[in-house]
């Protein structure tokens, strides 16, 4: 029998419709009866970047794990907008402890189940980049170090949002952020080696790391479904623009996670045991101009004038990470 | 009440000795204080461990100032800090050497009457255990010069704190030990 | 079972008799034989059905401990001095949030300088935290506070810290009863929480309370802390019917009928005190000792009754708040406030520092003929002090 490659194209995205998958290749947002395990009524803003991963994320754990979930939340913008007492949003068995400790309390739960025989409840931690990378690195290390049955997920919006946009181990340099002022000889951010969280997180050699963004929401549905097939620490780096710290417009929170993606300044992978198995190759490939210009947060690296000497660095950093990570296939491949 | 200086130096199971002795006292029936002067684990540095017997319960809990016993494991210390400091008249002092009272010119140092034993304990757990570890030795000879604890009761005491093959030997060295202080005793009586 | 044990083993042994579900410590000394003890007690199956964590911090510990306790697990863990500093906030998070969680505390100086001997300025530090602080006279006590505290802590959804001296106790070899499994059994029932992390019926814990609740939350616990008080006695009586002897509750008193001078304190000071007393009751004093079990929740109104009638107390302390004086005798002030008794305080033992029984016969000499000052530092070598005051006050 012959085939035909049919393209199918919808104006503006890359998705195909819905109705022509399997149900248990469908999106869990397509399901009716899915938990909503962040629902409506939240005190998040407008276009933010979290509360979307958060809800997909957190859907498709429920669903992988047949509903018996456990959720554990560090401090930080998405415990603080989901749980202003008297009211959660959360339909999930959760618990918030403190700032920098969300690892370890998650191990302490998963210890409890096993403790008490139960093999089926499965636990999640979640925290922004401030609590995963900085505060609570070292429980997070422990966690990976002794393959606690946790899967981790960070929701990176590079900066401490909650607390008023500091900085944080995550921010990326040249980027604007209330303790990295756009002043003095370098503005922003200084570029220094970074703190890569997925890079660290392999390192441990834990079973699986992956990086993913609200810009691909199947994907990230399907990296947490991937991890929760799985056994042990695992580790999920979610990008989660932040219209109000990164200075952009709320209608623009989809497309600049897209941006970062197909700059290759956010490289999109997958890892098993501390080596890269699969990554999401670059559709449209952007300048990182493409990606920068839409963030009030590095709008002094185009005025007064482009300031060519920061940009052509990052762009430098994009570049590395295309090779690095094998974000575009080159032709012939 | 009874109390028990031990003095020797880390490595030389020091604190396993006043263990022991407390373990030996309470299988015969009384009551037994041990615990180390505390510092952190250093080997070769001066190590002190106290033992307190009684036939009540022990309340008080400071260092022993004023020993009944004083048993010196390593005879080195002698010259280094004042071991006998404190000694009650007619104590007993048990040190493990191969030299004499005279050679360890213990005259200048021991200011009150009491009752000497002095033993090659190294020695002796070298023959009968193989390893130069005197702290068992030494309770037997404990148990001739004071009788305050019989040598069954230190021998239950080797027997519950070690693995068998080594209890042995250290029954045996202790049993040694308390025979040549028996001796020694009956020589000078 | 009697046995001549180290009392870190005996602690050892009575945890593992109730049974805990999850066991995360972190080693400082002097607590490391505790966890040694029950690491391989855990390991070699003797403790069944029970996940022991190595974790890599005291503030990781406290707050596996949460995560474990909050799922329906019993659960304990065991710390000193810095390492319950670095779990302080993850200390103060666990009473927050209701988990009977409890902790042994090796009594340890807090550093800097660094000291590793016991004092309790430690467990002090941590008396607005909202646990309970019993201390153990003796290791006999220290195993049964281990085995009350388990009890009063799940009765009451708060956490208990169980206090004893770091080297003095935890490292002496002394007589001790140990329950097994089963007696224990009888006594503490299995952890029915409050409320736990359950996916058939999902809570959200640890929302945030803004200023329209905050404070009633905080009363809710103040209050809780003050009834807590008649449970410590309801289960130290409870202890006393099931194994026949009289630990834990929240004070004891010896010799104090009648006596003129008595003087108060917390954790093992107390049986050298007894002593003193017994040579100087001898010599024709008349002076008693009260012992504080409890010291939160303090127990005002046995404080009071207990050292009615005496003309003077001197409290013993081996902490001290820096620039005011003691702790203890804040609350003992309180207590017996408007009723005629003077009070003195000494400082003892800071950091390790023996206190010896001729020192103690000394300062309580002098103290019941009232000839010593409020507050006084036992021991101290004030030529020293003396010269060295000197010398800042110049250069300032």
């Amino acid at each position: 029998m012959s085939t035909t490659q049919v393209k199918f194209y919808q104006v503006g995205s890359f998705a195909v419709g819905n109705r022509l998958l399997r149900d248990d290749e469908r999106s869990v947002q397509s399901d009716p009866d899915r938990t909503n395990a962040l629902t409506s009524g939240h005190r998040a803003c407008q276009g933010c970047g979290e509360a979307l991963g958060a809800r997909y994320a957190l859907d498709a754990a429920m669903r992988a794990t047949n509903d018996q979930l456990i959720a554990v939340n560090a401090t930080g913008c998405l415990e603080v907008f989901s749980t202003p007492y008297p009211e959660s949003s959360w339909r999930v068995a959760w618990l918030h402890s403190l700032f920098g400790n969300a690892p370890a309390v998650a191990t302490g739960v998963a210890a409890a189940l096993k403790a008490k025989g139960n093999t089926t409840t499965r636990v999640v931690a979640q925290g922004g980049d401030g609590a995963t990378v900085d505060i609570g690195l070292g429980p997070l290390s422990g966690m990976f170090e002794r393959n606690d049955d946790v899967l981790y997920i960070c929701y990176d919006n590079e900066a401490y949002m909650n607390t008023g946009v500091q900085r944080s181990g995550a921010t990326p340099p040249a980027a604007r952020t209330a303790t990295t002022q756009a002043v003095g000889a370098n503005p922003g951010n200084l570029f220094g080696q970074g703190k890569y969280l997925p890079k660290i997180a392999m390192a441990h050699d834990i079973p699986y790391v992956a990086t993913a963004t609200i810009a691909d929401l199947r994907d990230l549905e399907a990296k947490v479904e991937r991890a929760m097939s799985m056994r042990g620490a695992r580790y999920l780096h979610v990008l989660v623009p932040c219209p109000l710290g990164w200075g952009s417009a709320s209608a623009d929170t989809i497309k600049i996670a897209r941006l970062a993606t197909q700059s290759g300044l956010f490289p999109v992978f997958e890892a098993v045991n501390g080596e890269v198995v699969a990554s999401s190759k670059i559709r449209h490939r952007v300048p990182v101009d493409e990606y920068l210009k839409l963030q009030a947060r590095y709008s002094h690296l185009f005025s007064p004038q482009r300031n060519d000497q920061v940009i052509d660095h990052l762009q430098r950093i994009a570049d590395k990470n295309i090779e690095r990570y094998e974000l575009i296939i080159s032709e012939g491949e | 009440m009874f109390q028990v200086r031990i003095h020797g130096r880390g490595g030389q199971g020091v604190v396993t000795a006043a263990e022991l002795l407390a373990v030996a006292v309470f299988d015969g029936g009384k009551h037994a204080q041990a615990f180390p002067s505390f510092g952190s684990e250093r080997t070769g540095a001066p190590v002190v461990a106290y033992c307190r017997i009684s036939d009540h319960e022990i309340r008080a809990r400071e260092p022993i100032m004023e020993p009944d016993v004083l048993i010196i494991q390593d005879a080195s210390l002698i010259k280094q800090i004042d071991v006998f400091a404190g000694l009650q008249p007619r104590g007993y002092v048990i040190i493990n050497s191969a030299e004499s009272a005279e050679e360890l010119q213990l005259a200048d140092k021991i200011k009150v009457p009491h009752s000497l034993a002095i033993l090659p304990a190294t020695e002796i757990a070298l023959t009968h255990l193989g390893r130069p570890v005197p702290n068992a030795v030494l309770l037997g000879a404990f148990s001739a010069l004071t009788g305050v604890v019989p040598l069954e009761a230190v021998a239950s005491a080797i027997n519950e704190k070690f693995k068998p093959k080594i209890a042995a030997g250290n029954v045996a060295a202790a049993t040694a030990a308390y025979e040549y202080v028996m001796n020694q005793v009956a020589t000078h009586a | 079972m009697l046995r001549q044990v180290e009392g870190s083993k005996a602690v050892a042994d009575a945890v593992a008799a109730c049974q805990p579900e999850v066991i995360c410590a972190y080693p400082i000394s002097p607590q490391t034989h505790i966890v040694e003890g029950l690491s391989q007690l855990v390991k070699d199956g003797t403790l069944p059905n029970c996940e022991f964590i190595n974790v890599e911090s005291e503030f990781a510990a406290m707050s596996v401990a949460i995560g474990a306790s909050a799922t329906g697990a019993r659960t304990y863990t065991a710390t000193a001095s810095q390492g319950l500093l670095y779990m302080v906030e993850a200390v103060y998070n666990a009473s927050g949030l209701g988990l009977p969680i409890v902790m042994t505390v090796a009594n340890r100086a807090i550093g800097g300088p660094i000291n590793i001997w016991n004092d309790h300025s430690d467990s002090m530090s941590q008396r607005d935290s909202g646990w309970l602080q019993l201390y153990a006279e003796n290791n006999q006590e220290a195993v049964d506070l281990h085995i009350q505290a388990f009890r009063i802590a799940e009765e009451m959804s708060m956490p208990v810290m169980v206090c004893m001296d770091g080297f003095i106790l935890t490292h002496a070899y002394e007589q001790v009863d140990i329950p097994t499994t089963d007696e224990v059994k009888a006594f503490l029932p299995p952890f029915v929480p409050r409320q736990h992390l359950d996916p058939a019926e999902p809570v959200s814990i640890g929302a945030m309370v803004g200023p329209e609740s905050f404070m009633e939350v905080k009363y809710l616990a103040h209050q809780r802390m003050i009834d807590s008080a008649a449970k410590v006695q309801e289960v130290a009586k409870d202890f006393e019917a099931h194994f026949g002897r009289k630990t834990g509750g929240l004070l004891r008193s010896y010799r104090t009928d009648g006596a003129e001078t008595i003087v108060l304190a917390l954790g093992s000071i107390i049986g050298t005190l007894k002593d003193v007393v017994d040579e100087l009751n001898l010599d024709g004093k008349s002076i008693g000792v009260v012992g504080l079990t409890s010291f939160r929740p303090f127990p005002y109104e046995a404080v009071a009754a207990a050292l009615k009638g005496a003309k003077r107390v001197i409290i013993l302390e081996k902490a001290f708040s820096t620039g005011t004086g003691g702790i203890v005798t804040q609350d003992v002030a309180r207590a017996i406030e408007g009723m005629g008794i003077k009070d003195f305080t000494v400082i003892a033992g800071l950091g390790g520092r023996p206190i010896t029984i001729a020192s103690l016969r000394n300062y309580l000499t002098n103290a019941m003929a009232e000839n010593v000052e409020r507050l006084t530092f036992l021991d101290l070598e004030i030529d020293t002090v003396e010269v060295e005051i000197n010398k800042e006050r110049a250069l300032r």
